[in-house]
């Protein structure tokens, strides 16, 4: 019985965490806001090198093999330090689906490309989450219409899962014939989110990909997400903690005034039991599937709430400060609040967790 | 990440399911939670004793089980009898409070004149810590006991003695040197509340009912012996003490029951045209608890985890108090709003729903937002210990109030 992380969990995280203090450091992440695309792939390479693509790949296709808790550790790396790099879709959902669902060749085809960081996906699920008027993708006799909205980790993708509007996933090549990328621009310049336009696309669908795959690698999408929150969540506390030790007002530090002191403290009050939900959450989607969507919901849900309160709170222990660019803590509220609303915002989750227990009819 | 017990535990499991299917006849009714346990709760708690699943860690000699500290045995302990619905061991003041202190700090003889009559039900304590003008700056209590011959004279007044009518002893800090700084001048005294001299009032709440009481002190002559470790100690004493009070705080089992009570109450009553769970925004209300439910459950066990394995899990653990006593809060409020009108009674007024328990947590709940170190001081704590952040220029020194 040991409700925590191994050692080798938790060095995998500071490789990351480290790698991520060296390389990409605020600096960079600025250059990438500002470039035409908000994808970074000197970061991306330099966190291929660590593995990090194939972190839930299993070691016959060249991964790492490791679980979603590992996974949800690389995440929450990431949003501590709003590195500017697909994982989500990318190295999670995408190559889960392609396990869950695919057929041999399909994981021969793609797997150990997408372990070593050779080949990218991207996901386009959204619509199975939540349908958007003029949005969805249908399946017919083996083609492929529609437009799929909010696709997660799009820049730079050679590869798309892509759910059609009965929930069941299809492999979509990036230079498909019929298929018209075009990049979104959200709050959040550290990631990227596309929309795919699809005219008579051939479809490659997925054998086992129907919709309790989509299901799954939602579940996991999610978690990511709130693992993502937790980091940047964490990052925001630290920095409203070393602001307010520093900046002096009325002769003494911010921090030592109680009004300031109990902000911070709200804020690790409500994050601090968020790391044990998203790790339970992380662990049951392997170990207990059957408490796993649920906890998935829980995670997603409350990590939203909780760090849109972080977000919000710790840009006001900065003051005035917090509120320009010089700081740059916005990059870290902009993540967190994209995360919030990709794949279902909390009010939406919380009632799929109402339905998963039965408390409202499917 | 393991979330499976060893061998050793799941043997321990079983041990105690046979205990409690060979045993639970015996269990007082009402569960014995009174605060003057009856004789069948005495009883029971002996047989608990006996065997291992009350004062399980006090030594042999001082009236208890003598097994070595196994937190993971503990909670094991907790969750089977809650899952039989089957009354734990006693809980009270003394048993939590003033037998861990002994243990720590008393001498020998106050060890074998008090830790087994306490941990069996025998004797039942109140405790005398803060007054009238001494809430969170506890240290700056008055209540002052004079020196005359071989007896302290005590002169002061208590205040929220939670069974002080039904105690047969008091733990008490009183100001035994005036002249030296506030943390100095503190002893930890331990008497009768049969002594002459005290008068207990009781103290009405909000609920309506006298969970506390005020207790006042005349001239009370208690013998010098009856000290806990030395005259202007008594603070680093008490903070023995207030460590355990912490402990057991926020309990995340009992959330979650006060939480299943809920969403049952949510699933089968009915108002307008549906169940209240029908009603979404109800619904949302109820499903943020439960998110935030899980992650204080978890976060229990990774504390817990912590703890078993020797360590501590700092931030986690000191913000435990301050979230629970808040959610458990919330739940009852929820409770409350999805009754409607019907929320309101109070009483034994007709339609009343769960015997008003909802109303009676939600105020009760309150209190203890307040009690045991208000929610403003756990955030100095959790930012001044947790965050390393500045202390408060002048503000009263709360050291070792963990």
């Amino acid at each position: 019985m040991d409700f925590g992380l191994s050692s080798e969990q938790r060095m995998l995280q500071d490789a990351v965490t480290r790698y991520l203090s060296e390389q990409s450091p605020l600096g960079h992440v600025r250059d990438i806001a500002a470039a035409a695309t908000p994808y970074s792939p000197d970061v991306a390479a330099g966190l291929a090198d660590l593995g990090v693509p194939g972190v839930i790949i299993p070691a016959a296709f060249g991964g790492m093999g490791l679980g979603l808790l590992e996974a949800a550790l690389v995440a929450e790396a990431l949003g501590f330090s709003v590195a500017p790099v697909h994982f989500a879709g990318a190295h999670v959902m995408a190559p889960l689906a392609i396990l869950l669902g695919g057929s041999d060749s399909q994981q021969q085809a793609w797997l150990p490309k997408l372990a070593i960081g050779a080949a990218r996906a991207a996901v386009a699920v959204s619509q199975a989450v939540e349908g958007r008027d003029g949005a969805g993708v249908i399946a017919r006799d083996g083609w492929l219409d529609g437009t799929a909205l909010f696709v997660l980790d799009a820049a730079d993708a050679d590869l798309f899962v892509v759910a059609d509007t009965s929930g069941a996933l299809h492999l979509v090549a990036a230079d498909a014939p019929g298929l018209t990328q075009i990049p979104l621009t959200t709050i959040d310049k550290t990631r990227s989110v596309g929309e795919l336009r699809l005219t008579g696309v051939k479809a490659d669908p997925l054998p086992r990909g129907g919709s309790e795959t989509t299901r799954r690698i939602i579940d996991a999408g999610r978690i990511m997400l709130a693992a993502d929150i937790l980091g940047a969540g964490t990052a925001m506390i630290e920095q409203a903690v070393v602001y307010a030790g520093v900046r002096v007002q009325f002769g003494r530090p911010i921090g030592s005034f109680q009004a300031v002191k109990h902000m911070c403290a709200e804020m690790a009050a409500a994050l601090e039991p968020c790391r044990s939900l998203v790790w339970y959450a992380a662990h049951a989607f392997e170990h207990a599937p059957e408490e796993s969507t649920l906890m998935a919901c829980h995670a997603k849900s409350h990590l939203s709430e909780v760090g849109r309160f972080v977000a919000r709170t710790s840009t006001e222990v900065h003051g005035g400060m917090g509120f320009t660019d010089l700081a740059g803590l916005h990059y870290w509220f902009k993540r967190i609040g994209l995360d919030r609303q990709l794949l279902g915002g909390p009010e939406l989750v919380r009632n799929e967790a109402a339905r998963v227990q039965g408390w409202i009819a499917a | 990440m393991d979330l499976t017990y060893s061998a050793e535990h799941q043997a321990f499991r079983r041990e105690a399911l046979a205990f409690l299917e060979a045993h639970r006849h015996a269990a007082p009714r009402g569960g014995g939670a009174a605060q003057r346990p009856s004789a069948e709760a005495v009883a029971w708690q002996k047989l608990l004793i006996a065997h291992g699943y009350a004062a399980r860690t006090i030594p042999k000699e001082y009236g208890g089980y003598g097994a070595a500290p196994d937190i993971l045995k503990s909670r094991i302990i907790g969750e089977e009898f809650a899952r039989a619905g089957v009354p734990p061991g006693l809980q009270n003041q003394g048993i939590s409070m003033l037998v861990p202190t002994l243990l720590e700090l008393g001498t020998e003889d106050q060890k074998r004149q008090w830790i087994g009559p306490t941990i069996r039900g025998e004797v039942v304590w109140c405790q005398g810590y803060s007054e009238p003008g001494s809430g969170s700056d506890l240290a700056s209590l008055q209540t002052r006991a004079r020196e005359d011959g071989d007896d302290f004279v005590i002169n002061g007044q208590k205040i929220w003695t939670s069974t002080a009518r039904e105690a047969d002893m008091i733990f008490c800090l009183v100001r035994t040197e005036p002249d030296k700084g506030k943390h100095d001048g503190i002893s930890y005294l331990i008497f009768s509340m049969k002594t002459p001299g005290i008068e207990v009032r009781p103290l009405v709440t909000m609920t309506g009912h006298a969970e506390f009481n005020e207790t006042f002190f005349t001239d009370v002559r208690v013998p010098k012996t009856q000290i806990v470790g030395k005259r202007g100690q008594g603070w680093f004493v008490a903070n023995a003490t207030l460590k355990h009070e912490r402990g057991m705080l926020g309990d995340p089992g009992q959330l979650e029951s006060r939480f299943l009570a809920l969403a049952e109450l949510m699933r089968t009553e009915t108002a307008g045209d549906g169940r209240i769970m029908d009603n979404p925004i109800l619904r949302d209300r109820l499903l943020r608890l439960q998110a935030e439910l899980a992650a204080m459950k978890f976060n229990g066990l990774r504390v817990l985890s912590a703890s078993a394995n020797g360590g501590d899990a700092g931030l986690a653990r000191l913000i435990v108090k301050l979230q629970s006593c808040e959610l458990a809060h919330q739940i009852s409020a929820l409770a409350i709003d999805a009754l409607g009108e019907l929320g309101a009674l109070y009483d034994g007024s007709p339609h009343l729903r769960s015997h008003g328990s909802w109303q009676q947590a939600y105020m009760f709940q309150l209190g203890l937002i307040i009690g045991g170190g208000t929610a403003q001081i756990q955030k100095n704590i959790i930012a001044e210990r947790g965050l390393g952040m500045p202390r408060e220029p002048k503000l009263a020194t709360e050291e070792g109030r963990l």
